[in-house]
């Protein structure tokens, strides 16, 4: 039996077509997380900015359903640095909402920096992708999404930072905080991997050249 | 008139050395992944995109460059796009250049951030060229009839 998630009295299961809101500044990013999530089976809407994604999820600062123009979302995937209001704002605003709370948001930012990422995941963030977002990210978050994570959210959170190990970057990477946060574990891997408190079930599918050891 | 095999074999090897070459990485793979019968066009578009933004960040961080005083925080908000567009559609020489240039923007180094400017034009360039040249070749391996090899 296909395990089912309600969103919103709406019932989803693995045969559901997703509805995205994408949200970036960049035309030529809008284009590319459009393809990416089509190619998906997935519906997509996509705006320029986080006023435009507010605006059509019928957010006025009150109450929203009435307003509500065009088909339930189910996923917003948002850039983080915009003009104006940032994905991080918007992040917020959403989870602020008691109407928009229960939509996941994913982050998307070409930054790999670890404040930023638990500050998303700390303020309600499904996930942080870093770009350039790759079609195994799309359908792995499918997946995640479909699945239901309702009851995941608190302790697989820190387990959702899949940081891309951004060789091209010049910046030097923090030192792997062993004894920091909430986590107890020990983690064997290099400072740009998913940090994973509990399990290890879970498997990340993004390529990572550099694991190696173990401090 | 050349066959098809040849001008096929010619895209593959011209492609191919872009790669060898680092003017395109991976991600330039995965937008050819996600054209089809039904988006034929979908890279020359994303590409189209990304000149434009090129064009116009690389006139504005002129501008800006050329002030009495340069507004740091501007030309590295123009720089991370530029940044942006380049790794999306996989022009990694580009985006190293503009790496470089933030590093410069964050020191507030006016003659770094000259240099780089100098060099993101040049590289803009060449990759600007370079996929023309593909773009060219792939209609020439279509107009024969043939297709575009993966």
């Amino acid at each position: 039996m296909a395990r089912t998630v309600e969103k919103r009295g709406e019932v989803l299961d693995q045969t559901s077509e997703l509805h995205v809101l994408a949200v970036d500044d960049s035309h030529l990013d809008r284009k590319v997380i459009e393809r990416l999530l089509k190619i998906s089976a997935c519906k997509v809407t996509a705006v320029e900015s986080g006023r435009r994604a507010l605006q059509y999820l019928g957010f006025d600062g009150e109450k929203s359903s009435a307003g509500f123009n065009g088909l339930k979302v189910n996923l917003i995937m948002t850039d983080y640095s915009m003009p104006g209001m940032s994905g991080y704002e918007l992040l917020k605003k959403i989870k602020g909402s008691s109407t928009l709370k229960e939509i996941p948001v994913v982050i998307m930012s070409s930054e790999n920096i670890l404040t930023r990422i638990d500050r998303c995941l700390e303020e309600g963030a499904e996930e942080f992708l870093v770009k350039p977002v790759k079609l195994s990210d799309v359908k792995r978050l499918k997946s995640v999404i479909l699945k239901g994570d309702g009851e995941e959210n608190g302790d697989m959170r820190t387990q959702k930072r899949k940081v891309r190990d951004d060789s091209s970057s010049l910046s030097p990477s923090p030192p792997w905080p062993l004894s920091s946060s909430s986590s107890s574990f020990a983690c064997d891997f290099s400072p740009n991997q998913m940090k994973s408190p509990s399990s290890l079930s879970m498997q990340s599918p993004l390529k990572r050249p550099k694991l190696r050891n173990i401090f | 008139m050349e066959g098809v095999i040849q001008l096929q074999r010619q895209l593959v090897e011209y492609r191919t050395s872009l790669y060898n070459e680092g003017f395109l990485d991976d991600q330039f793979i995965q937008l050819q992944q996600l054209q089809d019968e039904s988006n034929p066009d979908f890279v020359v578009e994303v590409v189209s995109l990304f000149f434009e933004d090129s064009q116009r960040l690389l006139n504005e961080l002129t501008k800006a460059l050329h002030q009495q005083s340069s507004d740091f925080k501007r030309l590295d908000a123009h720089v991370h796009q530029l940044k942006g567009s380049s790794s999306s559609i996989g022009a990694q020489r580009v985006q190293k250049v503009c790496i470089a240039f933030r590093h410069y923007c964050d020191e507030q180094n006016t003659e770094g951030c000259l240099k780089c400017l100098q060099q993101l034009k040049s590289e803009y360039s060449l990759v600007k060229n370079k996929l023309e040249t593909l773009f060219k070749l792939e209609q020439q391996v279509l107009a024969a009839g043939g297709s575009i090899p993966m």
